[in-house]
């Protein structure tokens, strides 16, 4: 992980051009074809934000992908509102960040002491130590599901469902992931370091808070994103466990069912506006961390 | 650090003999002293990851074996009984639940094709320093930041399945191309609705999959391809001869990962087209719809463990794999 800034940029120094003569056709059509996929890739998006500016009359089949005729903020106040039986989404958006902000924290605190005792400060069997957590995050959560769900009803009167549960949830089944980046980042510390804390008559905590926690930095933002965006983003916990859709559950449980709970074209306004609206986290996130956020995904290849 | 400490001083002293007492005991001391504080750090993690995945897991496969199909059974008002492997054997006759399992291979297959066949192009083509290479990386991976249910929001609109005068979204597009003969009903076709699914499937991780290239690419040393073309190599024998050999890894490691992204495909079908329908059904829904709608807990753990079992097919060799490749 030690380029983890610069993972997909090349390194300094390196062309790849190739020497050509005159006008350079290649470099035509790639353009072209970059600007076409991009597009594409933005079409929904395009879809998202006008829409989310039609007036009820607006959203007309046959002004399917037109301009709204007048831009109007009224889809946002209804989705701040409500529609029919779909909750507003305002304070869903709030449960939602209560329920991100401690599921990233604490399971990125848990990652950084596993990955440190099982590459820096290691102890016998460290290694099926780590393939033991590390399964957890391959297991579609389908197979656990059924015991997860009589186990959750049973601890109801510690855990109460909604927020709580879930951010215990995303907790525990963050482990494995958590600790497959910090472990991995461990292991570009030299061990020397350790060595001469130790030599010093440093024992594992002070080590821990004094020589390798504070460079631990690029990996905790790393980490915080990865699991901030997929707490954000999840919908099978949330579905399971999310409870009171008016009152506990997270964004996207009100998200979905503002999309297939059996609204007419004439809420689709809102119900864009609502999506956009539940992107805007994450999609900041991406925006202003981006080389983290790919830090993240590269490491869900296994090696890091 | 006293709590360690304590516990290592109150060590049961073992009784050795009498030769040599005090080296031995003090070696012992020494190996605790050393591994308790980093087992004990660990342990917290250890025991939750032992109980809600594996201890879990062993219960799923253990409700799988038993009849216990309703609310009755599962409150414990009535008695539920071992049945060996009854329920998957019913499941895979089961003429719906093999619809399930067809669609899965089939949205498997083509979300598979389509993110590799995106992604590397797209790698492709950023790989050669584009200008402005950045801003479309960032525009082509943005919609993994996004959630499979906005995502489906969005797309369930682009895939409306309304066709003629009134159409929308894609239809729209093609009704006011004049390419009539291309609209269609997407997810709601009885047969291939599930291929319309893949779709946004496709849009969503072509990007990761471009990341996991462009790094591949980059990870390749520049001697390389200055050595293949010293040796006079055109452009295609650099590809075929040098830079695809290198990249193998890297594809082999992002089949395994859609792969195995794809098996457990919930939250999109679920945006699109909601718990109910037919034609886009797949395992994870089954399991949703066993637990909430019938309350069929054995069902829905055997169709659980069956996913289990597919994951694992396809991510243990990869694992072993890639276990030996770091030891050589």
């Amino acid at each position: 992980m030690a380029g983890l800034d610069s993972q997909l940029d090349l390194p300094k120094g390196v062309s790849t051009k190739v020497v050509g003569k005159g006008f350079d056709w290649g470099r035509l059509v790639r353009y072209a074809l970059l600007i076409m996929f991009a597009a594409l890739v933005l079409m929904p998006v395009y879809v998202l934000i006008v829409t989310s500016f039609k007036g009820v009359g607006d959203a007309d089949p046959s002004r399917a992908w037109a301009f709204p005729k007048i831009w109007t903020l009224e889809p946002w106040k209804t989705a701040f509102v409500g529609i029919g039986g779909i909750p507003p989404v305002g304070p869903a958006l709030g449960r939602t960040l209560i329920m991100v902000i401690p599921a990233a924290v604490i399971s990125s605190i848990l990652g950084s002491m596993n990955g440190f005792v099982l590459s820096r400060w290691r102890f016998p069997f460290a290694n099926v130590v780590f393939a033991f957590i590390l399964f957890g995050m391959f297991i579609p959560y389908q197979a656990v599901m059924v015991p997860l769900y009589s186990l959750v009803n049973d601890l109801s009167g510690i855990v109460p469902r909604g927020i709580p549960v879930l951010i215990m949830l995303h907790v525990i089944y963050g482990i494995p992931i958590t600790t497959l980046i910090f472990r991995n980042y461990y292991q570009s510390v030299p061990q020397e370091l350790i060595e001469a804390s130790r030599v010093d008559g440093g024992g594992m905590l002070r080590t821990y808070f004094s020589v390798v926690l504070p460079i631990s930095m690029p990996s905790f933002v790393v980490v915080l994103i990865w699991q901030f965006t997929s707490a954000w983003n999840d919908f099978l916990f949330a579905r399971f466990f999310g409870g009171n859709m008016q009152t506990q559950a997270p964004v996207t449980v009100v998200l979905q069912n503002m999309a297939t709970g059996g609204t007419t074209g004439s809420v689709w306004g809102a119900t864009m506006a609502a999506t956009l609206l539940s992107c805007l986290p994450t999609l900041l996130v991406y925006i202003l961390l981006g080389k983290y956020f790919v830090g993240g995904l590269m490491s869900g290849s296994v090696k890091g | 650090m006293t709590p360690v400490s304590e516990t290592v001083t109150s060590a049961p002293p073992q009784a050795a003999p009498k030769p040599t007492p005090a080296p031995k005991r003090s070696k012992r001391k020494q190996w605790i002293k050393r591994n308790l504080p980093p087992i004990l750090l660990i342990s917290p993690s250890l025991i939750l990851v032992g109980v809600f995945v594996y201890w879990l897991i062993f219960s799923s496969v253990g409700t799988s074996l038993t009849n216990n199909h309703t609310m009755p059974q599962v409150m414990g008002a009535e008695e539920v009984e071992f049945v060996g492997l009854e329920n998957y054997a019913n499941l895979l006759r089961d003429p719906d639940f093999l619809h399930s399992l067809r669609n899965l291979g089939l949205y498997t297959l083509v979300f598979l094709v389509g993110t590799m066949f995106f992604g590397f192009l797209w790698a492709w083509i950023l790989e050669k320093r584009a200008r402005f290479e950045g801003f479309f990386r960032s525009v082509l991976l943005f919609p993994m930041a996004v959630s499979s249910v906005a995502a489906g929001v969005v797309w369930r609109w682009l895939l409306s399945p309304t066709e003629g005068k009134n159409s929308s979204g894609l239809n729209r597009i093609f009704e006011s191309l004049g390419l009539t003969g291309l609209e269609n009903s997407w997810a709601q076709d009885s047969k291939w609705g599930i291929l319309a699914v893949t779709i946004p499937a496709v849009w969503q991780l072509s990007g990761y999959v471009m990341a996991l290239f462009l790094a591949g690419f980059r990870g390749i040393p520049n001697e390389l391809r200055e050595a293949a073309r010293v040796d006079g190599a055109n452009e295609w024998q650099l590809y075929r001869h040098v830079l695809f050999p290198q990249l193998s890894p890297v594809a082999l490691s992002a089949v395994i990962i859609i792969g195995h992204m794809s098996l457990k495909v919930f939250d999109l079908i679920m945006a699109i087209a909601g718990k109910d329908a037919y034609q886009t059904m797949v395992p994870a829904i089954d399991v949703y719809n066993f637990i909430s709608g019938r309350q069929d807990y054995a069902n829905a753990a055997a169709v659980g463990v069956i996913m289990l079992l597919a994951v694992l097919v396809l991510i243990v060799p990869y694992l072993v794999h890639t276990a030996r490749e770091d030891k050589r």
